[in-house]
């Protein structure tokens, strides 16, 4: 008996305590959970959001934002009219189309190729493999690639060379024309083989009856690849293209520097000079700061811009949109 | 049977071009890790494809000696160590917080977080803000700024929605608050997720350079990508081999033994080992993540 009335007391000691964090824990301690990360991102987000505004003033680095003279929209005039910007602009969307053109439909590619690999170990090896690029720094990357197009012991120029396509070794990263090329290609080395796993995943989910009515029908693998796994992948890939459309004014920023070491090889300028870099090139080596900020804010607006247009055309089209 | 011979011609030819693009995703990888075992006087005659000619550990131990490069080297260890640990922290906590909807206020901070994804103040006034918070020249320049990442606290939020409801709510009877449910409950069945976005975290505290080289100037504080770039970019040799613990006889040997080019891709390797013995091994639960991440966006 006695222990029976202990139990019950523990018991209606617990339901106070329940009651008691419902009420007063609860939501205070979810708040103090988030805490660090909203003010985390506060500080390093947000803060330099405000910070903008050194693009409409004449900012000088020690003396902060409250003494800075306002001036307006000088530094957007003088942007547009500075006679770099318009062969910077075209760099970037240049740069950027090519990107579009080549980087987007290369993971589409290796992915339905992969799907294609019906040994699972075999499968397996080739996925790793084609990772190994995305785990590397662009630095490593960029010593491979000054290694691969070196004019001394370069494998590209002893390829060459070897085939008899060229009798002198070339210097490759001294020509601007190339540049574009070079860049592209150490994107596809460096990005195939991680950009495939969103879409062998939604290969993954292809109902397997759409592929026995196929055999039934007597179409062969590649016909199958063609007709129901590459149209079963659309809604992944059009959610990418938007993504990607975006971003089409960040034509990636870390390979364009490192490829240039850090825009000191002036040679390249000419071709690899796009709003990131010029906004690095102006702002934390000139110390044109103001200046600089108008150029990345002019961006950020284009590429709002853009990311609304890409989500209404996929609403258009009457495919998942983003939001 | 004319479909048969179609799809076995069809799957020589994926096969052999999945071969080939895998072999090139390794060459350069397998190329720079031969020259970095060869002899560099051997190596200059080049034809180095993916097996050192005459083996050497030379350029090995010249990088190794070099305090340098150690430095970088413990800077990038405990760099990408406390980096990931705090980051999946915060970030952990901030995804569970958001994923109840209790929380009030839930779809504004969801908002507030969302919007940095697409909208941000851009290089130079991260960078004012950066100085005048006095981080310049601090450790932790590197770590602070990347501690949040909306993405994986997107993943994370995913995750944590799809855990089965019921062993929450029993926790909460007995009277668990949220912090006691978090790191009793949830981190434990979340072991996938958390090893996906550690790994994504760690692979990006250990590659990155540029914060390191705009915002640090002591050379005593800079990570090893940082060092290597600026090793790649000015091509010392001699450099290297000065802060090597050596008496001049020896270094004479040695520098006539060794090229900035074998000293490179020795240092490169060093660079890169780490994290390519571990990314293998995560695979499988990488590919999981990335898609969650997509579903949800």
């Amino acid at each position: 008996m006695k222990l029976n009335q202990k139990d019950i007391e523990v018991n209606i000691i617990n339901m106070n305590y329940v009651k008691n964090t419902k009420k007063k824990i609860k939501v205070p301690e979810l708040h103090i959970m988030i805490m660090p990360g909203i003010i985390l991102l506060f500080i390093f987000v947000y803060v330099p959001m405000w910070g903008i505004i050194i693009a409409f003033q004449d900012y000088k680095l020690h003396k902060g934002f409250s003494q800075a003279e306002w001036v307006g929209m000088k530094h957007f005039i003088s942007l547009f009219t500075d006679r770099a910007f318009p062969r910077v602009l075209l760099n970037t969307l240049v740069i950027s189309l090519k990107r579009l053109f080549f980087l987007f439909p290369t993971p589409i590619i290796l992915a339905l190729m992969l799907n294609e690999i019906k040994v699972k170990k075999f499968k397996s090896v080739l996925q790793t493999i084609s990772y190994l690029p995305h785990f590397i720094s662009w630095v490593i990357a960029a010593g491979f690639i000054f290694s691969f197009l070196a004019v001394d012991g370069g494998d590209l120029n002893g390829v060459m060379m070897w085939m008899g396509i060229i009798d002198e070794p070339l210097n490759f990263l001294s020509r601007p024309d190339w540049f574009h090329t070079i860049l592209i290609s150490s994107n596809i080395w460096k990005t195939t083989g991680f950009g495939a796993i969103v879409y062998l995943a939604a290969i993954a989910g292809v109902d397997p009856a759409l592929y026995e009515a196929a055999q039934m029908d007597g179409l062969n693998r590649f016909k199958q690849t063609i007709h129901i796994t590459l149209p079963s992948i659309v809604p992944v890939i059009i959610v990418y293209l938007i993504l990607t459309l975006a971003s089409i004014l960040t034509v990636g920023f870390e390979d364009i520097l490192l490829l240039t070491k850090q825009m000191n090889n002036a040679i390249l300028r000419s071709k690899a000079d796009v709003i990131d870099t010029y906004v690095f090139r102006m702002g934390l080596s000139m110390g044109r700061y103001s200046y600089a900020t108008a150029a990345g804010l002019f961006k950020g607006l284009v590429s709002v811009v853009l990311l609304w247009l890409g989500n209404r055309m996929a609403k258009a089209l009457g495919r998942n949109s983003l939001w | 049977m004319k479909r048969a011979k179609d799809d076995l011609i069809f799957e020589i030819i994926v096969t052999i071009l999945l071969l080939i693009f895998t072999a090139t995703m390794l060459y350069p990888f397998l190329n720079s890790l031969a020259i970095s075992f060869n002899e560099a006087n051997d190596t200059a005659r080049g034809g180095i494809s993916i097996f050192p000619r005459k083996f050497t550990l030379l350029n090995y131990q010249v990088v190794l000696a070099n305090a340098e490069i150690y430095r970088a080297f413990a800077i990038s260890v405990i760099r990408t160590f406390i980096g990931t640990l705090l980051s999946v922290l915060v970030t952990a906590m901030l995804a569970y917080g958001l994923s109840k909807k209790e929380l009030k206020g839930q779809k504004i901070f969801m908002g507030f977080c969302v919007v940095t994804m697409y909208f941000n103040g851009g290089l130079i006034p991260t960078y004012v803000v950066i100085k005048s918070l006095n981080l310049l020249n601090t450790f932790w320049v590197m770590i602070l700024p990347l501690t949040v990442n909306v993405f994986n606290m997107i993943i994370f939020k995913a995750f944590f929605e799809n855990l089965p409801k019921s062993i929450e709510e029993s926790a909460k009877v007995d009277g668990a608050g949220y912090f006691t449910i978090f790191t009793r409950i949830v981190v434990p069945t979340s072991k996938p997720v958390l090893a996906t976005i550690s790994l994504f975290v760690a692979v990006v505290h250990w590659n990155s350079w540029f914060d390191a080289s705009i915002y640090i100037t002591n050379k005593n504080l800079l990570p090893i990508q940082t060092v290597l770039q600026k090793i790649i970019n000015s091509n010392v040799m001699n450099d290297q081999l000065s802060k090597m613990n050596a008496n001049a006889a020896e270094m004479m040997r040695i520098s006539s033994q060794v090229s900035t080019e074998s000293l490179l891709m020795a240092t490169m390797m060093v660079a890169t080992i780490p994290i390519l013995m571990i990314y293998p091994f995560l695979q499988k639960y990488f590919a999981k993540g990335v898609l969650l991440g997509s579903v949800k966006e």
